[in-house]
């Protein structure tokens, strides 16, 4: 069974939690970003001391401003990029923001995942 | 000054993967570094949620190729706690085996690679030549080299016979002799101490400020390893997190030739505490919950957060690579380094694009 465990905040707590949590000596894991469904999501942050676990959970809906952390932990940098081409998040104060051509190219449009679709096929069987 | 601006990669010599670095320069000197990612990402977070739990034990082992059976160790464990599933004791000694045997491969992959970005051909086959030992144990145990697909949810598909057992014990001393004098040739090496000692320097502050990890975080002076949260049979094995604080491409360099004499010491250890039992538990059902689970990959600590919903199929998989956490360190590291330097000082993070963009 699953002890996990995170602590909802609000959007307003982000930045002063990532703050409490560097001056307390954490180091920031990662960020994970979750499409709940009838665009709402739920951004995770995890962080770590001294090998225990801190998480922080955040919802919101589709279009909300998220506050970036980047200027706090540097290494928020690249999970905030991605959130930003995987999942059309929106952050406010990232210290380079790579306007979606983090992992597409600089030409292309940018790809809003959830809402670019990624199907599966199976061939149909071919008689000869 | 004018600075210009350059290109590093995607196509490098020293770079077995395509990570591509705008380089800023004032004469020869690097005053900023961005990365430009993108070359190998194939959405496999987004396939997670499109493929039955258990199928996905095979996506995550194509992560990464070179640590392919810890990907898929890290996702089984969170599938088994989701599920409360009791993995038996011998399973659990057989994953550390495997898992430790990749370490072991993959550092030597990396020093020698290390040794051929500097020029120095006749240690980078050298190296290699003792790599091969362990991909051998690797083809003869599990079937493949690379890609050891051992790992299912619910313990492991393959044993290891006595015999077997008794023949990597002799290939393991053969090695640790071989690559005795390697280290003794590697590290004393006046060509390898001038391109290595005091360059790309991360101090202990900024290793941790930036969320390094793996060897990268230890040359820094961090005894910080996943493997001692005792997960799988770590419980059980002795070891102390191998740790050099000049914070240099020359202490990263030997944390990792030290893990390789580690890792055997480990598999060592496995072998002779390796209990009698079952390969794996019966799985029944669908997993339910959101956990989160850590193991150490030879570039680093793993991190994976899996949700389920009770369904077949997993409604979020999110991996964070050591790469991916390694890479803000290394666009620290950069500026004030020589552009001569740049190839050596990225290569000591280890980097493992193909892991990092998934």
């Amino acid at each position: 069974m699953s002890n996990f465990e995170a602590t909802s905040i609000s959007l307003d707590e982000i930045r002063s939690t990532a703050r409490e949590m560097y001056d307390g000596g954490w180091r920031l894991v990662t960020q994970t970003a979750v499409d709940r469904g009838d665009k709402r999501f739920e951004l995770l942050y995890h962080y770590d001391k001294d090998l225990v676990e801190k998480h922080f959970r955040v919802s919101f809906t589709q279009g909300t401003i998220v506050p970036s952390i980047s200027d706090i932990y540097f290494a928020a940098l690249l999970v905030e990029n991605e959130n930003r081409d995987l999942f059309g998040l929106e952050y406010d104060g990232l210290v380079l923001d790579f306007n979606r051509s983090f992992y597409l190219e600089e030409a292309g449009d940018p790809m809003t995942a959830p809402f670019c679709k990624i199907s599966t096929f199976t061939k149909p069987k071919v008689e000869v | 000054m004018t600075r210009s601006i350059i290109p590093f990669g995607p196509q490098h010599p020293v770079l077995p993967e395509p990570l591509h670095l705008k380089l800023a320069l004032e004469d020869e000197t690097v005053v900023e570094a961005v990365p430009a990612l993108g070359y190998v990402h194939r959405g496999l977070e987004g396939l997670a949620t499109r493929r039955d739990y258990s199928q996905m034990v095979y996506v995550v082992e194509r992560v990464c190729g070179i640590c392919s059976c810890i990907h898929a160790m890290c996702y089984c464990n969170c599938i088994e706690k989701l599920m409360s599933i009791e993995v038996p004791r011998r399973a659990q000694f057989l994953r550390v085996i495997w898992s430790e045997l990749h370490r072991a491969h993959s550092h030597l992959l990396w020093l020698g690679l290390f040794a051929d970005s500097f020029g120095f051909e006749s240690l980078f086959m050298a190296l290699w030549r003792v790599r091969e030992r362990v991909m051998d144990i690797n083809e003869a145990t599990a079937g493949n080299r690379v890609i050891v697909s051992t790992n299912i949810i619910g313990g492991v598909r393959r044993d290891l016979s006595r015999e077997q057992m008794n023949s990597i014990l002799k290939d393991i001393a053969i090695m640790e002799k071989e690559l005795k004098n390697l280290y003794d040739t590697m590290m004393n090496d006046y060509s390898v101490k001038k391109r290595t000692v005091g360059k790309g320097v991360l101090s202990k502050e900024q290793a941790h400020a930036l969320g390094a990890a793996g060897p990268t975080l230890r040359g820094s002076g961090w005894a910080q390893d996943a493997r001692q949260l005792a997960y799988e049979a770590f419980d059980e094995l002795n070891f102390a997190p191998v740790v050099e604080t000049d914070g240099d491409c020359y202490s990263r360099t030997k944390v990792r030739f030290r893990e390789v004499f580690q890792s055997f010491d480990l598999v060592r250890q496995a072998i002779g505490k390796i209990p009698e039992g079952e390969l794996a538990a019966k799985v029944k059902g669908n997993p339910e919950g959101e956990i989160t689970f850590r193991v150490e990959q030879p570039r680093g600590e793993l991190f994976y957060y899996v949700r389920c919903d009770g369904s077949n199929f997993p409604e979020r998989v999110r991996i964070r690579t050591p790469t991916f956490a390694n890479i803000p360190p290394l666009l620290a590291i950069l500026p004030g380094a020589q552009l001569a330097d740049v190839p050596v000082i990225t290569l000591t993070i280890d980097p493992c694009i193909s892991c990092t963009e998934r």
